[in-house]
């Protein structure tokens, strides 16, 4: 009994009569091609193009437009501020998927707290910004409870409007965030490995140092930096909070796109998006290596 | 441990909707004033109906460029399929506060020979859900075996629409309406770009009264997260029941 190859295995269209068939074929994604040239790559290139654009022709004016005291400060600020959040949202965020990785699969708890961290990672912008205000806000909820009972958080100055407060309010979503991508990698943990470990005569410590720490510690890398991407490209929530100034890198973008003093700063806007654009990249890159070698243990 | 982390996340709801109920004084009674008077204002309301409307057109645009593309793809040209997930995938690593200064001369070019309708944001939204409905259409293709069902609707005599629209797309319905479900959702909830190309759309309208009246648009803010909470949840119950019923019924034809 031979099994025949079928001839259409390569598509269900007509059978291959001659050579005429590919071109056809392929026309059928020109629609899609041409909506995400247009609309994606087309800006993109005008990105770039204008990050090295000058008054006659190409120049590195703008790029060294970035190095002027104010924009390096924002780019600090930016790293501060999303490492900090994202540090802490991975922690915070492993920590409560290790609860609930140990907890019943199939248990409620598990399922209301999964739902409930997919609807608050994407709970950012100008709705997150504003129920911050009207928490610690200076007319917030928390903040006149606090004050019945005494204590004045803002005894130094209003931090919720400068980078300690966004700080704060950039962990809302992070948490949820690590929750969802860290759970995977929890999940893969086979409890053989702790029994092993406790047969060989291990205790808790050498589990976490020797077998667990080392296979979870590339995911939660990788996690920390998506977290720090995220952080990093986080625009509405902090032009909701800042009013004025641009003490992270998406508000000088947006400074340099709305301001009235003419084409010279849609250029400069052009490089500092280019510059974040290098950043994202590369720390997206760094995340997906890292979860292919988590990969290699942890389905 | 969850209990504390529980209370951190749900105090700036619970705070939001304390704050969107407060009345005029120190002890006046909780009131719906800033609910009510949501309605009474002309800039509010044609901020929110933008944004629907939006959500609508960018929803049907996404499905219309999308869905044909994929199954098409799958089908004929299996090559592009990879090509077209980096591309859909490529808008998260592109921010949008970046996409956004690339956008700005498009934009000018299209307000002026085109149209300068907030409406022609949705050219822009559409790439900012591909990633998101690309991956819910992905996972209802994955179900579905394409190229059996297709090989057999051609041998019946039918063309290529029939059986994309009659044959495919019925069995996949949960995953367009996903698909759909989370476009809205984005939509609904986006700020950078219409902030940046100077449209008034429901969050910025949000954040512009913000500065003025908090009560009233923290009581927009509560209404529009309270509707994106529905509609994902209604999203979870459709899952749940389209995989029921295929399971019961096997494939829908």
């Amino acid at each position: 009994m031979t099994a025949v190859a079928s001839p259409t295995a390569g598509s269900a269209g007509r059978p291959r009569a001659g050579s005429l068939r590919f071109p056809f074929a392929w026309l059928g994604t020109v629609p899609f091609l041409g909506y995400v040239s247009l609309f994606l790559l087309l800006p993109t290139a005008i990105v770039v193009a204008g990050a090295f654009a000058g008054a006659r022709g190409p120049s590195l004016a703008n790029i060294s437009a970035l190095t002027q005291p104010y924009i390096v400060d924002s780019f600090v600020h930016s790293v501060v501020l999303s490492a900090a959040s994202a540090a802490i949202g991975a922690v915070v965020g492993a920590i409560l998927a290790y609860v609930l990785a140990t907890g019943n699969r199939e248990g409620a708890v598990r399922r209301v707290v999964t739902a409930a961290c997919g609807v608050l990672s994407q709970f950012g912008g100008v709705t997150l910004a504003f129920a911050f205000i009207a928490t610690i806000g200076g007319a917030g909820f928390v903040t006149l409870w606090l004050q019945q009972h005494g204590i004045n958080i803002y005894a130094n100055g209003v931090w919720l409007y400068q980078l300690s407060g966004l700080i704060l309010v950039y962990t809302y979503f992070e948490i949820p965030l690590m929750v969802i991508v860290f759970l995977p990698a929890l999940d893969g943990i086979r409890p053989q490995w702790r029994e092993a470990t406790a047969n060989l005569g291990g205790s808790s410590w050498h589990y976490w140092r020797h077998v667990a720490g080392p296979l979870l510690f590339p995911s939660f890398l990788g996690c920390l930096l998506l977290l720090f991407a995220n952080a990093f490209s986080a625009y509405a929530t902090a032009a909701a909070l800042i009013n004025q100034g641009g003490i992270i890198v998406p508000l000088q973008i947006s400074n340099a796109l709305s301001s009235e003093v003419g084409l010279a700063q849609a250029d400069v806007a052009s490089a500092l998006a280019l510059a974040m654009v290098l950043i994202v990249v590369v720390v997206t890159v760094l995340y997906s290596t890292l979860q292919r070698r988590t990969a290699r243990w942890l389905p | 441990m969850l209990v504390v982390l529980g209370v951190f996340f749900l105090l700036p709801i619970a705070a939001m909707i304390e704050f969107a109920t407060r009345g005029v004084g120190i002890d006046a009674p909780r009131t719906l004033t800033s609910f009510t008077s949501i309605l009474s204002s002309p800039d509010l309301t044609g901020a929110i109906v933008a944004s629907l409307e939006l959500a609508a057109i960018t929803s049907v645009a996404m499905l219309a460029i999308l869905l044909p593309t994929m199954i098409w793809t799958r089908i004929r040209v299996p090559r592009m399929v990879r090509v077209i997930e980096v591309l859909c995938l490529a808008p998260l690593t592109i921010p949008a506060i970046v996409l956004v200064v690339g956008l700005a001369p498009l934009y000018q070019w299209i307000n002026i020979n085109i149209s300068d309708s907030i409406l022609t944001l949705a050219f822009a939204y559409v790439i900012l859900v591909l990633p998101y409905a690309y991956r819910a259409l992905d996972a209802g293709l994955s179900g579905v075996d394409i190229r059996t069902l297709s090989e057999a609707a051609r041998s019946l005599g039918a063309g290529w629409a029939t059986v994309m629209w009659r044959v495919i797309v019925p069995n996949m319905s949960s995953a367009v309406l996903n698909a759909c479900l989370l476009s809205v959702a984005v939509v609904l909830g986006e700020f950078t770009i219409a902030n940046l190309l100077n449209f008034e759309n429901l969050q910025v309208a949000i954040a512009l009264i913000g500065r003025a009246n908090a009560g009233v648009s923290i009581a927009v803010a509560v209404a529009s997260l309270m509707f994106v909470f529905v509609l994902l949840l209604a999203l979870s119950f459709i899952a749940r029941g389209g995989a029921r019923r295929r399971g019961a019924h096997g494939v829908v034809a």
